[in-house]
This record gives structure tokens, sequence and C-alpha cells, in this order.
């Protein structure tokens, strides 16, 4: 173990991590929080709310089941709420990791090392999260296959290709085989140094399946280095295509407020917003309790806040064109539904959304809260608030009060509502700790190649 | 260090991580082929009823005419099954002291209904109209198979929907003439195709689309 | 209605039994079983259908959802795709019935009654169940439309909440039993000429009946017979007395009326015959190319109505007030000579005008005064209508149709008095509910118990039946042979189309059990009875004609001259009520009547007109009197009249003249069955018979407690700018006929992507006329039958998730306390270019070649894009499993050619595809085109004003597309480019060039 002092923060270096770090240092600290019996506190408490929200998630879905969706909230004309809600909020957490992991390596951004990873599990339990509610919001969810087209079938009927749904099935199918194949992968090499240090066999044996015969031969790192660019090609455009084919959800339909050609540029803009918000929600406390302040540098929440004021910007000018547009058009419906938005029964929600994702997120612009790290935490957290609240708005506001004044109905959350979203802010830490415990949270070796050792070693080679 | 698994188990994660491919694709090969199975749709399987009416012997050795029994077939969704009284027209002369035939003579005198198993079972939400199909030209054979060589009446198609769009696609590959509907075993004189056509014209059937709309046949 | 019973779960059910063992365990279970709320609890669990679905979404206990959730999770392990079909038997006729094709419907003629007048229907039969109500074409009382009651009373008639036993003091006995009981009674009663006898029934009009009882009274000349109807015509009974000095009927001719005057009359939506005056009076508002005429109406009601809505000129006035009113019009026409202008401004500012109006159009003008009005109002009409030359034009005398009209509230006093003088042995309470209909004073509950037996027949065990020893099941109408008098007096005759289910017996029954005629059953009663008035040969095929056609042709009562005594005219004894206090307002309600229908789920579940309001009645008020109280819809009111007082939720209702307080009747059952007990309140508690419709002195005071309502429809405010109704005067339309879409643009067909459909053979389509529709419901009803729409009880309602498919919006305009009110009836639009085929992923709603968006309940996997997308909303949602799969008498409800759609399944009108292809493959088998009308959906069908027209577009020649070649004509959201094969025409004022420039 390094001992505290050698890897003391250092404020004033724009360096990707603290000097003082060896191989083997890095290794030893990474490893060490896996490879160890005891766990502090801190993981036990939250693994342990991460595990009571995830049996009411399970209790939420058995009532669901054996009685209806009707245990939401959802009425006529309010058929979505809740469960799509929820469904966009996850999608787009997800982005920021496939950004990380993906656009950032193409574009060789070395300070993205020691965060690609915990980014991208966070992304994989994020599209988990978010795939579940496609099928959970079903009247008959058993009946989910019908929405894949399926050869040989019996009654002679595929899936409607013209609908949205459909292509939502396509897009976060692929989202989530690509993410999990692309951490998977990255995985490898530091699977296979946990096998060696593993203390235990049972250790040894689930470390050494995992890493499949990773031997960390210059063969080996070969065909890895090609792989991973390889999968990141594929991934990059994802970040791209997830988020434009859900935001058609609502663009195809002809809705006052959600019929609206912008969505695209506006949602995926509002994904990677969120998801930097959730990488910081996860970053800062991480680094403080397992002292990775010294891989996980100011630089990194830096530049995670710059990207996040960015995205935030870009979502300001879209609420302004929006609004704009709503009243520029001159149609009727239209320009009521943004009335109805800013001072009707759901005024206050949009408000507050106004608030969390435009005006309190301009204070980054100051270097001084980009550098308060509680600060930050907090702001985060008010940006995932914010952005959830978004689609609450967009979906509920839009629903509630359309075209016939004479179907117009409020939505009101029941209980199951809440239980089912919180349950799966539950799954989603619950899994994440998980990770936290079982796999290395920063990739060993991507982080190794930052250090000073390693440039020397590139010049003896070269 | 100390390998923790034999070279082979290299082999083994290459066949897994291949094989989930395959294994997917079986599957699903499987169920489909497992919904349209006797099992499944009961098709093939001849059914225990409570008197072992043999439309082999009726249809087939005597040669009534289907509709000397099923009376509605041609003026009603429902084909009806005939009431006891019909039976007896023939069995209260001949046969009329065979044990076989207790259960029947049983219904007549108790005025209670024999309990027939059905055979040809439509999901509910399936509107099936004999008598349209009659005076279109759909013979009995088409759906039923060979009814006169059933000893014990058994479901002849997998009665699934796949199988229902063939006919409802293209009609004129099944169509006959009206006069040989009840017939079994008929054999289109000439070309099907042609003559399928020609009926098609004749009757007035509806083109793919109108019978492929989903009210035609669900409401 | 689950929030007011007592509530226990199993987990209490575990908890009481904690710590028992062996016997003791059993002994607990047993008294535990003995308690109500363990009963209640089984109730719970019981099936709801005719309740609707009534727990709330938190609970997961319970026998019904553990079985749901096994039965969601052998579902997803039916994911394994091999869907196995359980077994099935089927058990062909032993002798099978000539008529009777298995698999096709038959009708029959028969006809229901309310306040003994019948209305001629068609029943439709499927394999001996009867599923559906249609009106009878032939019969003069419906021509072939149908009422809200009638379509509901198939429901009534599966109902299992009925009584099902014969019972004496609650055991169970045999109809044998009874039969010796009463005929020794009867032998007893004969030392005393039956003195000790008394009868109460409901009106009578059966001829047949009445010759019965008369056989009654014959054989016991002391015996005496009643009649009691809580909101029967007892003002129009009294005032032909005043007026006539004799019973006389009335009844109108709308057909020759260019102005018609609504003295608080709710002509359009109820009362006897209100069906073919509907009918009547839509024809003169028919505004088409070739007919540019227009009646006119001029309203004058406290609460509006569906009348009201209809009126040209429409005048909020308190119920107390009308006479004043009538007086001064009657003076206006030269009726009377009295004061034309009065201090109440209100009262007097159209008197004028009208009275100029009517007098412009002598002999073809009506006057017509509510039944809820007083005698003297009735007498001011009748003498208007004459001096107006209206009387054998519009207005025709008649003798009553009732067998034996009395005066019913001094008819029920009398019976009173005996039972206070002990006079009363036998008290035979055939049919009614007097316990809980009669005027409060009475204290019916007590009085009836001083009779020494009481003998009860009736539909339910009701608050009636609790008092009484022995109740007798009833048998509902289509269980037996009857026979009545239609509006007009045309002889109606009733025939059982199903044995009865319970063994019920009728009223004619048992009146003959009484006489010493053989004791033959109701069929050959009716019979012997009409063989002995038939007069000429072949009494064999009159009777099959008549039975067959469900009614005696010819038989209307001939118009009778009779004048109008001059002192009937004479101001009443107490001037007309001082304006001070508030006044209470009572009215039948306009879905459940008087009571009589409260367990009816679908007539409790119908939105009333104009509010919307289901499952409840409520203190209607007017905004000003909200104001001026400081009350607001919700709030509690304690209510008091001459001692009595009840508490009573309040709804304002725009439009609902301020100074009084309008409560409907029938809430507040106690012993109705499931689904109508503790619905509402109940206005017979503050009811008496010296103010038996209205009456001044009420105080209010609000209390504590807020109530919540369940209403169809929150929003009534019309945005013009949207276009969803078109209107305009007739003036403006015949000097511009686009003037009433005037601001409405239709984008060109072009803009969608999609290539258009072809449609070769048929092309369906229906337009709605906006001028004719009033707004009744019958048509939510008819649709709802035919349909298996199930009934999803109040809580759902309040969260919008009602189930009916076709909805009538209601929409007001203009000053909250006269608005214009404006009926919209919403089916599916069937667009060509349809949003929510679009967005169904799994194609389970789609084009048909013919236009329809068809809806495939069995495809569809329940993502509720294609709701969402649908800009008219009228796309239902099984939120949960709704349909009643369990309750055995509610499965021979079901339309067998109609899907029961299960849970997690969207649902929607599809122009009664099930009759489309009926007539489709009829007409195919004969090689033929489907005729123009050979097709009617349930909603058109059943509309007394004919405003629904369904058709084939593709025929230029049917009365769809006729209609919609109106100038009149307009899609809903046109502009939105679903291009609807559903269309309107547009609305029509005809407004007093006079009153309104």
């Amino acid at each position: 173990m390094p001992d505290e002092q050698e890897v003391l923060e250092d404020n004033t270096t724009r360096a990707v991590i603290a000097p003082g770090y060896t191989f083997g240092t890095v290794t030893d600290q990474i490893a060490s929080v896996v490879l160890t019996k005891h766990q502090p506190m801190f993981w036990v408490a939250c693994f342990g709310v991460a595990f009571s929200l995830l049996l009411l998630f399970l209790w939420a879905i058995v009532l669901l089941m054996a009685k209806g969706v009707g245990i939401w909230g959802i009425r006529t004309p309010v058929m979505w709420a809740f469960a799509i809600t929820n469904f966009v909020w996850w999608i787009g957490i997800g982005h920021a990791g496939t950004l990380i992991s993906a656009i950032l390596l193409l574009l060789n951004q070395q300070w993205r090392n020691s965060i690609n990873r915990f980014a991208e599990a966070m992304t994989l339990f994020a599209v988990a999260c978010a795939g579940m509610f496609p099928l959970l919001h079903l009247g008959r969810p058993w009946l989910f296959y019908w929405l894949f087209p399926y050869f040989p079938t019996t009654i002679g009927v595929q899936p409607n290709f013209r609908s949205p749904l459909v292509w939502d099935v396509f897009a976060v199918s692929t989202y989530g085989t690509v993410s999990l194949l692309f951490w998977y992968v990255g995985l490898m090499p530091d699977l296979g140094t946990l096998r060696d240090r593993a203390k235990n066999r049972i250790g040894k044996m689930i470390y050494g399946v995992m890493s499949m015969g990773w031997r960390g031969s210059a063969k080996h790192w070969s065909i890895f280095e090609t792989a991973s660019l390889l999968l990141a090609g594929l991934a990059t455009p994802l970040v791209l295509s997830v988020h434009t084919v859900v935001s058609f959800d609502f663009t195809i339909a002809i809705l006052p407020g959600w019929h609206s050609t912008f969505f695209p540029p506006y949602f995926v803009a509002g994904a990677i917003y969120s998801g930097f918000a959730m990488v910081l929600v996860l970053a800062i406390p991480l680094r403080k309790v397992y002292h990775l302040e010294g891989l996980i540098t100011r630089r990194h929440l830096d530049n995670s806040a710059k990207l996040m004021l960015a995205t935030g910007e870009i979502v300001a000018y879209a609420y302004i064109m929006e609004t704009f547009l709503a009243w520029y058009s001159g149609d009727v419906y239209e320009q009521a539904a943004f009335w109805h938005r800013m001072t009707g029964p759901y005024a206050i929600t949009y408000w507050v959304l106004i608030t969390c994702n435009i005006i309190l997120p301009q204070a980054l612009w100051s270097k001084r809260v980009r550098n308060n790290t509680p600060v930050l935490f907090i702001w985060s957290l008010i940006v995932l608030v914010g952005m959830w609240l978004e689609r609450y708005i967009i979906i509920v506001s839009s629903l509630a009060q359309d075209f016939l004044p004479s179907s117009w109905s409020l939505f009101q959350a029941t209980r199951w509502d809440w239980a089912t979203f919180l349950g799966t802010i539950g799954l989603f830490t619950f899994l994440f700790f998980l990770f936290i415990r079982l796999l290395p949270m920063i990739s060993i070796f991507e982080v190794r190649t930052l250090l000073p050792q390693a440039k020397v070693e590139e010049e003896v080679r070269g | 260090m100390s390998q923790i698994f034999h070279h082979s188990t290299n082999t083994l994660a290459r066949v897994t991580i291949f094989g989930g491919v395959f294994i997917l694709g079986f599957v699903s090969w499987a169920l489909a082929e497992l919904d349209t199975s006797a099992y499944a749709t009961r098709a093939t399987q001849a059914r225990e009823q409570p008197v072992p009416f043999s439309h082999a012997h009726h249809a087939g050795g005597l040669g009534l005419d289907c509709r000397y029994c099923h009376t509605t077939v041609e003026t009603s969704g429902f084909a009806n099954i005939p009431p006891t009284k019909t039976c007896m027209n023939c069995h209260s002369e001949i046969w009329s002291t065979s044990p076989m035939l207790e259960p029947v003579r049983a219904s007549f005198r108790t005025n209670t209904s024999i309990n027939w198993v059905r055979v040809h079972d439509l999901p509910d939400f399936v509107y099936f109209n004999h008598s349209i199909h009659i005076s279109k030209g759909v013979g009995c054979e088409t759906c039923h198979g060979r009814v006169d060589r059933m000893p014990l009446t058994w479901q002849d198609a997998s009665l699934r929907m796949q199988w229902c769009l063939n006919c409802h696609r293209h009609p004129d590959r099944y169509v006959r003439p009206r006069e040989d509907v009840t017939m079994m075993g008929y054999e289109p004189a000439g070309d099907q195709e042609q003559i399928g056509r020609q009926l098609v014209k004749q009757y007035h059937i509806q083109d793919a689309r109108a019978l492929t709309s989903c009210s035609t046949c669900h409401r | 209605m689950s929030d007011l019973r007592k509530k226990l779960d199993l987990a209490a059910v575990r908890a009481r039994l904690e710590g028992a063992r062996g016997r003791e365990y059993w002994r607990s279970l047993d008294d535990l079983a003995s308690t109500e709320e363990f009963q209640d609890l089984l109730e719970r669990e019981f099936p709801r259908q005719a309740i609707g679905w009534s727990e709330d979404e938190n609970s997961v206990d319970g026998r019904r959802n553990f079985l749901k959730l096994m039965g969601a999770s052998l579902a997803l392990a039916g994911l394994t795709a091999c869907t196995k079909q359980p077994v099935e038997h089927i058990m062909p006729y032993v002798r099978q019935p000539e008529e009777l094709i298995p698999g096709k419907p038959l009708f029959f003629a028969t006809a229901t009654t309310l306040n003994g007048v019948a209305s001629g229907v068609l029943a439709e039969s499927h394999e001996g169940r009867p599923t559906k109500i249609e009106g009878n074409p032939e019969h003069p009382g419906t021509l072939g439309a149908c009422d809200p009651f009638s379509q509901a009373s198939v429901l009534q008639l599966y109902d299992p909440d009925r009584a099902q036993v014969l019972t004496y003091e609650g055991e169970v006995r045999s109809w044998a039993a009874f039969l010796a009981e009463l005929r020794n009674i009867v032998v007893r009663q004969r030392l005393k000429n039956g003195a000790g006898i008394r009868i109460l029934t409901e009106t009578v009009t059966s001829p047949t009946l009445a010759a019965q009882l008369h056989a009654v009274q014959q054989a016991l000349p002391a015996a005496k017979w009643h009649q009691w109807e809580p909101a029967g015509p007892h003002s129009a009974r009294t005032s032909a007395m005043q007026a006539f000095g004799q019973p006389v009927h009335t009844r109108y001719n709308f057909l020759n009326a260019n102005v018609v005057v609504s003295l608080d009359s709710d002509f359009l939506a109820s009362g006897a015959g209100y069906l073919r005056y509907a009918r009547e009076f839509s024809a003169r508002r028919r505004v088409r190319t070739d007919q540019t005429t227009m009646n006119r109406l001029y309203a004058v009601e406290p609460m509006p109505t569906a009348t009201g809505t209809k009126a040209d000129h429409r005048l909020p006035l308190r119920a107390g007030d009308v006479e004043e009113f009538a007086r001064a019009l009657a003076a206006g026409v030269g009726a009377t000579n009295g004061p034309q202008s009065g201090q109440n401004g209100d009262i007097y500012k159209w008197i004028g005008p009208i009275s100029r109006d009517l007098l412009a159009n002598k002999g073809a003008s009506l006057v017509i005064a509510g039944e809820c009005q007083p005698p003297i109002v009735h007498t001011l009409a009748h003498a208007m209508n004459a001096a107006l030359g209206n009387v054998g034009k519009t207005v025709i005398y008649s003798d009553p149709v009732e067998a034996k009209p009395v005066d019913q509230v001094a008819s029920l006093q009398d019976l009173v008095n005996d039972l206070d003088a002990g006079a009363v042995d036998v008290l035979l309470i055939l049919g009614g509910n007097p316990v809980f209909t009669a005027p409060v004073e009475l204290g019916m509950r007590d009085r009836i118990q001083k009779a020494r037996l009481r003998i009860r027949l009736g539909l339910y065990e009701d608050e009636t039946s609790e008092v009484c020893q022995w109740h007798l099941p009833e048998a509902h109408y289509l269980e037996t042979w009857s026979d009545g008098r239609a509006y007009d007096g045309t002889i109606t005759l009733m025939q059982p189309l199903i044995e009865p289910l319970y063994g019920g017996r009728s009223v004619l029954e048992i009146v003959t059990m009484m006489t010493d005629l053989p004791q033959t059953g109701a069929y050959e009663t009716i019979r012997s009875y009409w063989a002995s008035q038939h007069t000429g040969g072949d009494f064999e095929g009159w009777w099959r004609r008549a039975v067959h056609d469900g009614l005696v042709a010819d038989t209307a009562l001939p118009a009778k001259t009779v004048a109008v005594r001059g002192d009937a005219l004479a101001p009443a004894a107490q001037a007309p009520q001082a304006g001070g206090s508030l006044e209470v307002v009572f009215r039948p309600d306009p879905t459940i009547y008087d009571g009589r229908f409260a367990n009816n789920g679908w007539l409790q579940e119908l939105p009333k007109p104009v509010s919307k309001l289901t499952w409840d009645n409520a203190a209607i008020i007017g905004p000003g009197t909200a104001h001026s109280l400081n009350v607001d819809t919700g709030d509690m009111l304690e209510v008091s009249y001459q001692g009595h007082s009840l508490r009573a939720p309040v709804w304002i209702q725009p439009g609902h003249v301020n100074g009084s307080v309008t409560m409907h009747l029938g809430y507040g059952r106690t012993r109705s069955g499931r689904a109508g007990d503790g619905m509402g309140f109940n206005p017979y508690g503050l009811r008496t018979a010296k103010a038996l419709w209205h009456d001044t002195g009420l105080e209010v005071r609000k209390t504590s407690g807020s109530y919540l309502f369940a209403t169809t429809q929150n929003e009534h405010a019309l945005d013009t700018r949207r276009h969803i109704i078109r209107q305009g005067t007739l003036n403006e339309y015949l000097k511009n006929p686009e003037s009433v879409h005037e601001g409405a643009e239709v984008p060109p067909r072009t803009l969608t992507l999609y290539p258009e459909f072809k449609y070769e053979g048929y092309a369906w389509g229906m337009a709605i006329d906006l001028n004719a529709c009033t707004g009744c419901g019958a048509c939510v009803v008819a649709c709802q039958a035919e349909n298996n729409i199930a009934v999803v009880g109040k809580d759902q309602v309040r969260r919008s998730r009602a189930m009916h498919w076709l909805r009538v919006d209601a929409y007001y305009s203009g000053d909250p306390d006269n608005p214009a009110i404006y009926n919209q009836p919403v089916p599916c639009q069937q667009c060509e270019d349809a949003p929510c085929e679009l967005v169904c992923p799994v194609q389970a709603t789609s084009h048909s070649s013919e236009g329809l968006n068809d809806m495939v309940y069995n495809r569809c996997v329940g993502t509720r894009y294609c709701s969402n997308n649908c800009p008219y909303k009228v796309r239902r949602f099984n939120f949960y499993l709704f349909s009643d799969y369990e309750t055995p008498s509610l499965k021979l409800l079901h339309n067998p050619d109609v899907t029961v759609r299960s849970r997690g399944v969207m649902e929607k009108c599809t122009y009664c595809v099930q009759r489309i292809n009926y007539a489709k493959i009829e007409s195919e088998k004969e090689n033929r085109k489907v005729r123009e009308g050979e097709i009617q959906t349930a909603c058109q069908a059943t509309c007394p004003t004919e405003a629904i027209v369904f058709g084939n577009l593709n025929d230029p020649n049917s009365r769809a597309s006729r209609m919609k070649a109106e100038k009149l004509n307009y899609a809903l959201l046109a502009d939105l480019n679903t291009r609807p094969r559903t269309t309107y025409l547009a609305s029509l004022r005809n407004p007093n060039p006079e009153i309104e420039a």
C-alpha cells in the first residue's frame, strides 16, 4: 500500500492523476478494494438501502402482474406517465458512459481512463433499469415478444415497422448489447490481474473464467486494442442514435408538446447532461470513501462539470426554442399546450424543472463552484431531478390537456408509481455496489498507461 | 504460477460462445414447431365421444350428405350438431337395441342433451362463419379433411391463424364449384389455379385485402 | 362503495385466528365467519360486474387477486407458445325448435313499462337468452327508438342481486305454501267482504290486470285497491279533474307545432311518450337543403334538462315562479285576463315576444306543462292551448290511459288512515317500493307494520320487503306475459323470452290467486281476457298477429273534446312563493329514475345529461347561489326542510336557476343491492305530500367534510378557436350556409405521407346531427349492451377510466347563469389517416378494406400508444380485469358476437362491426349488395331523434352520404387532417328576432 503522504492530492498541476504512483501502487490500491474481506460501513450501508429498495421494486412488480397497470395513476387521457418517464430518464443517464468510453477514447482523451470503467458499468445498469419499463408498462407484459419480429411465426403477423416503439426495441437492445460487450472486453485484462492476485481458489476460479484465459501476451494486447477500437467505433453512433429514436416515440405522435422536429438533438443533449450528472454523483463519494482522489482527480470532476454545463446550455436553448416555436407556429393546440405547462395545473413542476435544469446550473460557470466537490455533488443531484421532471412534464402535461377539453383529466401518481420508480433506483444502486465490490471500479491497466513510467518504457521501446 | 484450468477449457469457452447463437435459433424454431404440433393443436387426434359416432360409416359408407345432420351449415355461422331427434329418425328403426346407442336413446327418453366433445374449437375471439364459406365454394373437406374416412372424428388442420391466411390470401387455390362443396375427395376438373380464379370472379369472392382485414374474423 | 363498508382483509382474519389452536381454532373461525366484516369480505371477494370495480389499487390480498397472480404467472409461463385450448363440449338440442337456428338471433316483440305506460320494444334472443333491447318500429310510443331504462333492463333481468327465493320472515317457502296461505286469507276475509284487505300497486294501465283487480273487488267488495307512483303525473291528473271535471289524458303532436313553450317540461327526455315527442320535435328541426324551416322552443325551467339544451330561448326560473310566468303568458295570449308584468323582471321579460310568437302561430303552437309543475300550471297550459286553437292539432285530449286514475297521494293517505285505524289485516304490496318512496311525513316504514300480515311482491328484497313477512320474487317483464297501454292508449302486449330465472311470478298472477278464477298462468289469463274482449271472428289470427307485433293496431284512444272550466283558473289561494328563502326542487333522477334502477350498473354509470355526473345525486345549485352560500362543488351541506334534514354534497351547475336547490330522487338506497347501496343521499327524506316537487323554506348550512364526485367530463368550457362545436342561427345559415364554419380550416389531402386507401366495395361512415341530439344518453347504454362493455364503478370513473365507447360531451358557452349548452356524441371517428394505426407496434389496430379502424383485442399487448395519439380520446383501456368472467347469470347477458375483453387490452367503437359483418354475409349469400338501412349501429337504432345516421359512403344516395353533402357537415378537429369517417352537422338555433336581434 502507498502511504498517504505520497498520494496527497495536488491542486496546482493539471495532471490527470496525482504524482507518486507506481505500477504497483496503482494496482494495489484499485485491486485492494475488491480483494478484501471487510468493506467500509459506507458500502454496507448503501448496499443495505439499495437492497431494501430492490425488494420494494419486486413487490411492486408482483402487484403489477397480479392486478394490472391500473395500480398506477394512469388514466384516459394520460396513458403514459411514470413508466415512460423513468424509461427515458434511465436511458439518458446511460449515455455518459458510452460517451466517455467510446468517443473520448477515439478522441484520445486520456483523462477518461480513470473514470470510464464505472461510467460504463453505470451505463449498463441504467440501460438495464430503462429496459424494464417498456415491458412492465405493457397491459399484457407476457406478450412482449410480439414486439420483436420472429420467425417462424404461427399467426402470420409481424410487428408494425411504422411504429416508433418497434424502433425502440431495436435501438435499446443494440445499445445494451454493445455496451455490455465493450465493458466486458475492457474488463478482461484487469480480470486477469485479479485472478492472479486473488487469495483463495474460488476467487481465482471465478476471475479465471471471466478473464477468459487472459495472459497479457503481446498478441493478446494487440487483439485487445483492435477489439476495443472497433467496439468504440460501434458505440459512438449509438450515443446519438439511441436517444434520437427514443425521442421519436414523442415526435411521431401528433400530440401538442410532443410533435416537434428538434426533439432528437434536444434529447441527446439532455441525455448526456443527466449522464454526467450521474457520473459525478457516483464519482464524488467513491473517491472520498476509497481514497481515490489521486486517481479521480479534480481534473476529472472539472471536465465532467464543464461537459454538464455545455450540454445544459444546449438544453436551455432547446427549451427556449420549443416555447418560441409553439408561439410562432400560431397553432392553437401547441400554444395552449405550452400555456398550460407554464400556468396550468403542472406549472409548479414546470418551474421547478426550469430552475433545476437552467437557472441553478449556471453556477457551474464559476471555477470555485466546480472545484467545490460537495457543492458539485448537490448540483449534480439537482440536475438529475431536473431531467426527470423534464420528461415527466413533456409526457404528462402534454397528455393531460390535448385537443378535446371534454376528455381532459389530470394525472395523480399512486404510491405504486413511486414504488416502481424508487425500486429501479434501488436496482441500479444494488448492481452498482455489487460491481464495486466484485470488479475493479477503475481500469487498472489504462490508468497505468498514464504513469510517467509508462512513457519512459515507451521511449525505451521506441 | 500454477494453471487454474486445464488446457481443454479453451475449447469449452469457444464452443459455449458460438454455441449460444445456434441454441437461440434452435429454441425459437422448436417453439414454433411445438405450437403447430398435434400436441398443441390436437390435430389428427381422434377424440373420445360419449357415443362412438363414425363419420366413416355415415358419410363414407352410407353416403349421407353432410347437410342431412348439419342442417344449419348453409344458413348460419354455426354448423349445428344434430339434435338427438335426428339420430332417432333412423335409429328408432335400425340398431334400435344396440347397447352402443343407449346414450342416444337415453337422451331422447330423458330429454337431456348428449354431451359431445368439441373437436374443432376455435378461440373465442375468432368468428368463423360456416354459411358464407359454403356459399363461396369452400369445401367441407378443405378444412375438415376426409371426414368420410374418420371412424372417430378428429381435427385435420392445425387451425392456426397462419393456416387460415393461406386461403384468405389466395382463395383461388382452394375454392371449388358450389355443387361440389360437400363432396369428399374432390378433384378439380383441370387446373385448380385457373378454375379457382374463374370461381373467385363468379362467386364475387372479396380480394385478399378485404379477406385479411382484421375485422373479417376478429371483433 | 367499499370505502363505506367496514373493511377486513385476510391479514386481519389471520390476526384474529392467531393463537387459537385445535377446537378453539375452529370455534373462533365460526364466530368470525358470523361477523359482518367477514360477510363483507366474502362479498368483496364475490364477483362484481353489476357493481363495478371497487377495490383500491393497493390491496393485493384476497382470493381473486391471488388467482390473478397465478394467472399472470401462468401466462408468463405460456411464453413457451404452446397455447393449448381447454377441452370444450357441445350440447345439442334433443328436439330442436323449428324457428330456432343455432347461431342466429331471434327478435320478439314485447314492451317495458314506466309509471304503467308501455313502450314497445323488440328483444333480441340468442339461443333463448335475451341479450339486447331495441325499439319496436311498429309501436306508436317508440317508433323504433328506445330509452336508457329499457336498454338497461336486460342487465336488470340478469342482476345477481335480484330476489331469488320466496321467503316468509326470512325463511324460504314454496309458492304452494304461499298460495295456500293466500287462499285461506281470502276465505277468512270473505266473511267481512274483504274489509281487511288492502292492495297497493304501482300505476296500472294493463286492461287484464285491471279486470282481475275488478274481479277481486267483486268477490271482496270491501277490499281496497290503492296506487302509488312516486314520480307519476300527479299534477296532470289533479289538473284534469279541476279543469275538465273528469279524468282526461293529454297527448301532444309536435309535428304540427311551429312554436313550443315548455313550462318546466322535459318532454324530450322523460315522461310518457317522450320517445315519440323527441322524434317529432327533431323532425321539425332538421334543417337541410330541402328543408329550411325550423320550429322554435322556449324552455322555462330551474335545472338545465335535455330539453333545455335544445331550447332556442331558455329562461331559468325557480320552479315556484313558473306558475307566475304561466299566468302572465296566459294573459298575454288572451286565455285569461291577468297582469302581464310584475316586480320580478326575470319572469316577465319575455312574455311579450313569446305571446306574440304564439299568437302568430295559432293552431300551430304548443304550450306544455311539466309533470313536476303544480296542477294550476297544467290548467293554464290547457287554457292557453285552447285559446291558441291548438286543441286537436298539437294537443289531443282522450280518456285516461290508466285503468283507474286516482289522486295517488290521497289514495296513499287513505291507506295510511286505515293502517292507523288498525283496519288492515292483509296488505299486499305488488311492485313499487313505498317504504322508500312514500312522502316522509307518512312514516311508511312504521305505518306499514300496523298491517297484521304484509305480503310483498318485488324484483328485489328492498326496503319495503324488510318490513313485510312475505317476500315474493317478482317475474321480470322478460320472464312473463303481460299487457298495458302506450302513451296514446294503444294496447301493447308483452311476451316472455325466458323462463323465470328465479321462479318469479307477475303481479297479474298474484292477483289471479286471489280470485276464484282458474289458477292458470299469466299466458292463459291474458289470452282469455282478450278473447273475451275480442269482437269479430278469427280470434286466433288476431291474437297471433297482436303477439307478433307486440301491439293491437289502431287502438289509440280516440280524441275527445273537453272545455276548461272558468273557475279552474282562479288565482291560487296563497300568492306565488315570495322570492326570499331557498327553494327545494325534487326531480326523478335522469338515469335511475325514482330509485327502482338503483342497482343497475349501466344506468348508475350512465353520465347524467348536462352534468355528466355518475353514481351520485347532489344538491344542485346555480353559480349565484353557490357564491352567496360561499360553497363549492364537493362541499357538504346540511339541508333541512320542515323539520326533516339531511347532509348532501354541493354540485354547482351552470344554467341552474339561483335561489333553488335541485335534488334527484332515487339515491341513498339501503337495500337495493351491491351496486346501489350507499350511493348518494336520499331526498325522499325531505319530500312531503304537500310539496311533492318543490317548495320554498329550505334551510342550508355548510358543514365540514367534502365529497368526491365521479364525472366523465371535467372541462366544459368551449374554446371557440378549436371549432369543436360549430353552430349558428337559422337566419345566418340561410344567408350564408358557410357561416357556421367561419375560421375553421381544412388542410389539403396531400399533406399525408402515406398513399390514399382505395375502397372498391363499401366505405362505411357516420353522420351525427348536433341539431337533433338531446344528450339523453340512450345511445351510450345501447352501445354498452351491444358491445359487452364493462361497468367499472364509481372509484374507477373518478380515475377517468369509464369504458363507454360512445360518450356524449356537453359544452357550455356564455353566461354561466344561463349558458348555451351543446351535446356532442363522440364515438370512434374512424379516421382515414388514423394516428392510432400508425403507432401500434403490433398492428392490433389497422385499417380495414372498408375504412374502419379495426381493433383486434386478442392482438393488443397494451402499450396504450394508440390512445395517446388519438386526438379524440375515444379509446378505452382495461386497466384491470373489468369484464366479469365469473357471475353465472351475467354470462347469459353477453352478446356472443362480440369478444369479452380481458385485462390490459385497448378497446373502442368499430361501428358495431359485428352487425356490419352479419349484414354483409347475409347479402353475399343472396348475391346482392347490402341495402341502405340494412345495417343500423346500436346507437343509431336506439336514438329517439335519429341524430345518428350510419351508411355506405360509396353510395351517394345513402342517408349518410346525403347528410355529409350538407353545408352544415363538418369534421371534428378537421385541421389535424385525420379525415374522420364520423362527421357532424352543425347545430342551429332559431331565436326569436324580438328577443335576440
